[in-house]
């Protein structure tokens, strides 16, 4: 039941953004673990802050960056090699 | 090692701040998250103060609060959006003082997580749904009810899910009883993450997206969406159905625009503040808004980051919108969560700082300041001009600060010292950021308002407050004795002397009481006078060769002790007359105490009486009519018995009687302690002891927060009261007081009138559950470090803050610009506007030296060349040992990302005037930021990126001597006894190294085996290492004994060295102790608080915390408490629905740490609970609250 096991992979990849699979480019992983760790930096108030502090802007200067950061955290992809 | 984490002080800093009835009264409350700790908080608006109600650790962290009401309710519940994967609907029980949990929904894994939801949170405005959304992707919907018992009901989920969807930010349209809408603000990056030509995302718009919850078919659609701003970053809702036109405010960078289905757009640009040294590319974002609804009409305000309010008023006929309308409106500190209370007041929960509470002096209707409105600014086609608005920013004018909340946030570090030389030590601490930053000096203690101090003829011996009459609300008299005399003090308009009040006058007096009806009560040595209202008195007189020599009273109820331990009973009879009991009673020895039952409302005599004798007891006597003055019990002490007070404190501990009655015991040593009365045999039980001081402890009954209290005196005071259900013992903030009595006015319902010396003062207490209170310094820029100068005791400390203008470049820039130094724009207070904002990279800095004693700076030294100092550190150096350095690291011309100097520096500073100023020696340019400088053996070790080095002091400069460059990343933290150096990695953790003398050169032989991102550490002993890190972890790491030795033997250092293991040193340290705080430390020492106590890690967080971790010293209680923390956990799961124990080991399992917040929630469990528990652990619920007491009573 290989297939079995491919649909389960299918349905976990669907469901949780950002699981691996075997063809898991260099840059899918970066900007995938780049989007984690923004939103985990947003989910955890002292984080902010602590940004906030470094950079002498608001909480909320930092979050809206983060956020946009998120979008495109590690520039484009690169060309796709056939 | 085992350690017992206590938090002191909650964090401060406010993260979500919501407005509603929670109580279910017309009494609208705020609700206020501190990210792992949620409160009430409930402005009084007659005073205009803001009072904590309650306040509960959920043990996960907060991130999204929301208050609804079901339709036609008049109680509000509370959503929370938290790190539990779930969903929790809380409602507050005001009788009971606790938050209650409704409804816990789970749909998650537990985690901040990219696509679990809990960030953001919408409730629709009636209350019939709450959309609950993550970062990315997951929304979900739930439908709220309520069933046929009135009961809210939850539906099941409904999802809107839209996958490659990053959210900006989530709110509820008002559409008044239509189907609710959620609008969303969201980027959808599928075609930007295809891309590789990088087209696809500079096309990627920004999306406001309705989805609206079909309640007939039970169903989640996306109705409209349309492009906003790419800037777009926040959406406040404007009222609808009949409130309002409906739809929501785009808040984005330099403009407002209001969006609505079917409706026109209108955008309005964000007024700017008029400054010539405005940077002009950066734009200007809303940070918080809030909605205003009046009888007819309504108002928003919207909040920029620098702190402007702006008044936002929408122009409508029915549904239309013809115009969006704004102005400037005052100025407060950038907020986490404005909210505006019916009755005129706006709460400012500041994202740094403290909280701010105002009152509405006007709506901002005047004309003088600009009003812009969105149809100046549209062109023909419906396109938005860019055209930038000022304004004039001026002081507060709409509104008027009434009350402040501290807040200690941003607190970025702090020293436990005794430098004012007092009982305890102080925490110095850094607090705030920009020009609102303080160093608080705390101090245990409450805080202490003095109301009036009078000088009086010679030095009183005791002090009493009564009123006339039993019906009086307000104290009458203050009758003061002095050794040979009375002097009565009538309460009015001003306090005077009285003489026709029918007290004796040539003599001293024992107690003064208000007796029956209305008369008057004097017991001195040789008898009793009883005044009655018409003056007509009435003397009783002692026995020949007999003296009074203590008298215990109530309203009722009198028992003297004569000389020689006789003790003489009298009541007041039906007739208003004192009337003597035939039974005497003959004490085994001389009385030195009595106390008498207070008397409740409405009853004619009370069962108990105390009797403190100087064979070291206390004796329970009946006062019954059946068995008068029979011994009931007895207790043994340590010493003498010095005072008495018997207080009836509310609480849970007896079930079934709402009151337990306390007999407090203040000994001639100076302990203190509290013993339960059980009210149907008189048996005396669960004694609490505590030492106060080395005075005799003296005791007087008050009246504090509502409830009975009892203040003792000895060589400090100290409060026992009662606040949310918990029995606290802290001291005061207050010089030694001699003898104390309840003071009740007009003006001060809950005062105290004491005696000190040959001064009568009268004072209050408003503060309760602050154990810290606090004098603040102020600062100029944000403080990042300080030290002590430990021969001439002042503080140095270097504030550095980024972009912002120093006061030379300041200068510089305004003369560039041809105005004078001097132009109106200068009167702006810094402390309300800030400092003036720079480019990135560009940096102010300062070095300050101030005196801790009175607060005063008496050096300032601004760094220029856009130098900024990170480090700084006081030290002698063996070539000139009589003088005393200051080294600062700094760096110049830093930018943050990708970070990147033209040099570090490292200057040394020498101490002049008694260290109260600075010299500059020299300055020595490195290649790194030098983070770290310390110390070490006449010389100065410094780290300078990933670099460890030894400098000595040179003429012209620092002279290199030793060197160590294999640190991986950047060495943050330095600390060093003996030879042995332990160096905090920014990234990788410790490190330990030693110092070879014989060859020159530092050896790292030890380090972690996991990384940590290092704030702050300390050396707990020689081989052990504590520390925190960036994610809220903290850690005790050990180096294994054996291999202690062998290193301090091996003088070559060829052990040390080793061969290296897994890229790191040859040996590895042990990790003894893993505990998830939950706030980033930033500071760290090994203290004691308490003279000669015990000794503990304090530690600081940067949302304003302070805690301890204190070491077990039995294995028993080791066990009791992971025992008890175990079945905390199952009683009482986190109300976020975060599970604790996961929350306590969020990235790395707990390790050798118990929890004693939770374990201190067992005094909120119900009776059956608490039973249930102790049986469990072998003892009964009061020996376990003993357990949990004794923990906090012996660090602090």
């Amino acid at each position: 039941d290989r297939s079995n096991l491919n649909s389960q992979l299918e349905h976990l990849q669907s469901k949780y953004v950002g699981t691996g699979h075997a063809d898991t480019s260099k840059f899918e992983w970066g900007v995938n673990q780049a989007r984690d760790s923004y939103a985990s930096y947003i989910g955890h108030h002292p984080m902010l802050s602590y940004f906030a502090l470094a950079e002498n802007e608001s909480i909320a200067r930092v979050k809206y960056n983060i956020t946009e950061k998120m979008v495109q955290p590690c520039g484009p992809p690169a060309e796709r090699r056939e | 090692m085992f350690l017992y984490n206590l938090t002191l002080q909650a964090p401060n800093a406010i993260n979500q701040a919501i407005l509603g009835n929670f109580s279910g009264t017309k009494q609208q409350e705020l609700i206020v998250s501190h990210v792992s700790r949620i409160e009430l908080l409930r402005p009084d608006t007659t005073v205009g103060k803001v009072h904590s109600i309650l306040s509960h650790e959920v043990f996960g962290v907060i991130r999204s609060l929301a208050a609804f009401r079901l339709t036609g309710a008049s109680k509000d519940y509370i959503v929370i959006g938290s790190d539990s994967g779930r969903i929790v609907i809380l409602e507050y029980n005001p009788t009971k003082n606790v938050f209650e949990k409704v409804h816990q929904e789970t749909f998650g894994k537990s985690g901040c997580r990219r696509i679990v939801p809990g960030q953001y949170l919408a409730v629709d405005p009636k209350g019939r749904a709450v959309m609950i959304g993550s970062m990315e992707k997951q929304k979900l919907v739930y439908i709220l009810n309520r069933d046929i018992a009135a009961r809210l009901t939850i539906g099941s989920p409904l999802e809107a899910h839209k996958s490659h969807t990053i959210v900006q930010h989530i709110t509820g349209v008002d559409v008044g009883f239509e189907n609710p809408i959620f609008a969303c603000l969201e980027v959808d990056y599928s075609e930007a993450d295809q891309d590789p030509t990088g087209e696809a995302f500079k096309e990627t718009e920004k999306m406001l997206t309705y989805y609206e919850l079909d309640l007939g078919l039970n169903h989640v659609v996306r109705k409209w969406s349309e492009a906003v701003d790419r800037k777009a970053n926040l959406l406040v809702s404007v009222p609808g159905g009949s409130d309002g036109p409906s739809g929501v405010l785009v808040c984005s960078e330099n403009y407002v625009t209001y969006k609505h289905i079917g409706s026109a757009t209108l955008t309005v640009p964000i007024p700017r503040r008029e400054n010539p040294l405005e940077n002009k590319d950066r734009g200007l974002l809303i940070v918080s808004g809030v909605v205003h609804k009046m009888k007819n009409s309504f108002f928003l305000l919207l909040q920029s980051e620098e702190g402007d309010l702006y008044k936002v008023t929408v122009d409508h006929t029915g549904d239309t919108v013809n115009d969006i309308k704004i102005k400037y409106f005052d100025t407060v500190p950038v907020a986490a969560g404005l909210c505006i209370l019916r009755s005129g007041f706006l709460f400012v929960a500041s994202e740094f700082g403290n909280h701010h509470f105002y009152h509405f002096e006007e709506l901002g209707d005047d004309s003088d300041t600009p009003e812009y409105s969105s149809s100046d600014f549209m062109s023909n086609d419906g396109e938005p001009l860019d055209i930038r608005v000022y304004f004039k920013p001026r002081p507060l004018k709409n509104l008027l600060l009434v009350d402040e909340l501290t807040s200690m946030s941003p607190l970025t570090d702090a020293k436990v010292m005794n430098l004012a030389d007092e009982d305890t030590p102080q925490i110095y601490a850094l607090c705030g950021r920009g020009s609102r930053s303080t160093m608080r000096i705390l101090r245990h203690g409450l805080e202490v308002t003095e109301l009036a101090v009078s000088p009086l003829p010679a030095n009183p011996t005791a002090v009493w407050t009564t009123r006339l009459k039993a019906d009086d609300l307000y104290d009458q008299y203050i009758i003061v004795s002095f050794s040979n005399a009375t002097l009565v003090l009538s309460i009015g308009e001003t306090v005077e002397e009285v003489t026709d009040t029918g007290f004796l006058a040539t003599t001293p007096t024992i107690a003064v009481q208000q007796l029956g009806q209305d008369a008057l009560l004097q017991i001195y040595p040789q008898g009793i006078r009883h005044i009655r209202a018409n003056r007509q008195v009435t003397e009783w007189r002692a026995p020949g060769g007999k003296s009074i020599v203590r008298a215990a009273t109530n309203q009722q109820q009198v028992v003297i002790a004569l000389t020689g331990g006789e003790l003489v009973y009298f009541e007041v009879d039906d007739s208003e007359n004192l009337s003597e009991s035939h039974v005497r009673r003959e004490m085994s020895g001389n009385v030195t105490c009595l106390s008498i039952q207070p008397l409740p409302v409405g009853r004619k005599r009370v069962r108990f009486l105390a009797v403190g004798c100087d064979d070291n007891t206390v004796r329970i006597l009946s006062l019954a009519a059946s068995s008068c003055l029979e011994p009931l019990s007895m207790q043994a002490l340590s010493a003498v018995p010095e005072s008495l007070v018997m207080i009836d404190m509310p609480d849970q501990i007896s079930e079934g009687s709402l009151t337990t009655l306390y007999l407090n015991i203040g000994l001639q040593n100076g302990v203190l302690l509290r013993t339960v009365l059980d009210q149907t045999a008189g048996l005396l039980s669960d004694t609490r002891t505590r030492f106060l001081g080395a005075r005799a402890v003296r005791l007087f009954e008050l009246n504090m927060a509502g409830n009975p209290a009892v203040l003792a005196l000895s060589s400090r005071p100290w409060l026992s009261y009662q606040l949310q259900s918990r029995i606290h013992l802290n001291p005061l903030s207050y010089e030694a007081l001699e003898y104390a009595a309840s003071f009740t006015s007009e003006q001060c319902p809950e005062g105290v009138v004491a005696i000190s010396g040959n001064a009568l003062k009268i004072f209050t207490i408003e503060k309760f559950g602050q154990v810290f209170n606090e004098t603040a310094i102020p600062l100029k820029y944000t403080p990042r470090h300080f030290i002590v100068n430990p021969i001439h005791k002042t503080i140095a400390v270097i504030e550095t803050e980024h972009s912002t203008y120093s006061a030379q470049e300041k200068k510089r820039a305004l003369d560039g610009l041809g105005l004078e130094d001097a132009t109106e724009h200068e009167e702006l207070d810094p402390v309300i506007f800030g400092n003036t904002r720079s480019m990135p990279g560009k940096w102010a800095s300062l070095i300050r030296v101030l005196s801790p004693l009175n607060g005063e700076t008496s050096f300032t030294l601004e760094l220029e060349n856009n130098e900024a100092a990170f480090s700084i550190a006081v030290l002698n150096f063996a070539v000139e040992p009589s003088e005393l350095f200051l080294a600062v690291g700094t760096a110049a011309d830093l930018t943050l990302a990708p970070k990147s100097i033209s040099s570090g520096f490292i200057h040394i500073y020498k101490f002049v005037n008694e260290g109260t100023a600075l010299e500059l020696v020299h300055k020595t340019a490195v290649d790194e930021i030098p983070y770290a400088l310390l110390h070490f053996q006449g010389r100065l070790l410094a780290g300078i990126g990933r670099a460890l080095r030894i400098y000595d002091l040179g003429k012209r400069k620092l002279l290199r001597k030793c060197e160590n460059r294999n640190i991986p990343n950047a060495i943050v933290t330095l600390h060093n006894q003996g030879g042995r150096i332990v160096i905090g990695d920014v990234q990788e953790s410790v490190h330990y190294a030693s110092y070879i003398p014989a060859d020159n050169k530092i050896v790292i032989f030890a380090d972690d085996k996991m990384s940590r991102w290092m704030t702050c550490s300390t050396m707990i002993d020689y081989d052990t290492v504590a520390g925190g890190d960036k994610f809220g972890n903290f850690f005790v790491d050990r180096l294994p004994q054996k291999l202690s030795r062998e290193i301090d033997e091996d003088e070559a250092g060829s052990k040390s060295v080793g061969k290296g293991y897994l890229h790191g040193a040859a040996h590895k340290v042990d990790m003894v102790a893993h505990y998830h705080v939950g706030d980033i430390l930033t500071s760290m020492a090994k203290t004691s608080f308490v003279a000669g106590g015990r000794e503990l890690i304090l530690y600081t967080t940067l949302m304003g915390g302070i805690g301890i971790f204190v070491p077990f010293q039995t294995r028993e209680d080791i066990d009791f408490f992971q025992t008890l923390e175990m079945h905390m956990r199952n009683e009482m799961p986190p109300l976020a629905g975060r599970d604790h124990l996961s929350y306590r080991g969020y990235h790395v399992p707990v390790k050798g740490t118990v929890d004693g917040d939770i374990c201190e929630q067992y005094n909120l469990l119900t009776g059956d609970k608490k039973r249930m528990i102790a049986e469990e652990l072998d003892r009964s619920p009061a020996e376990i609250q003993k357990k949990i007491e004794d923990m906090r009573i012996r660090a602090i």
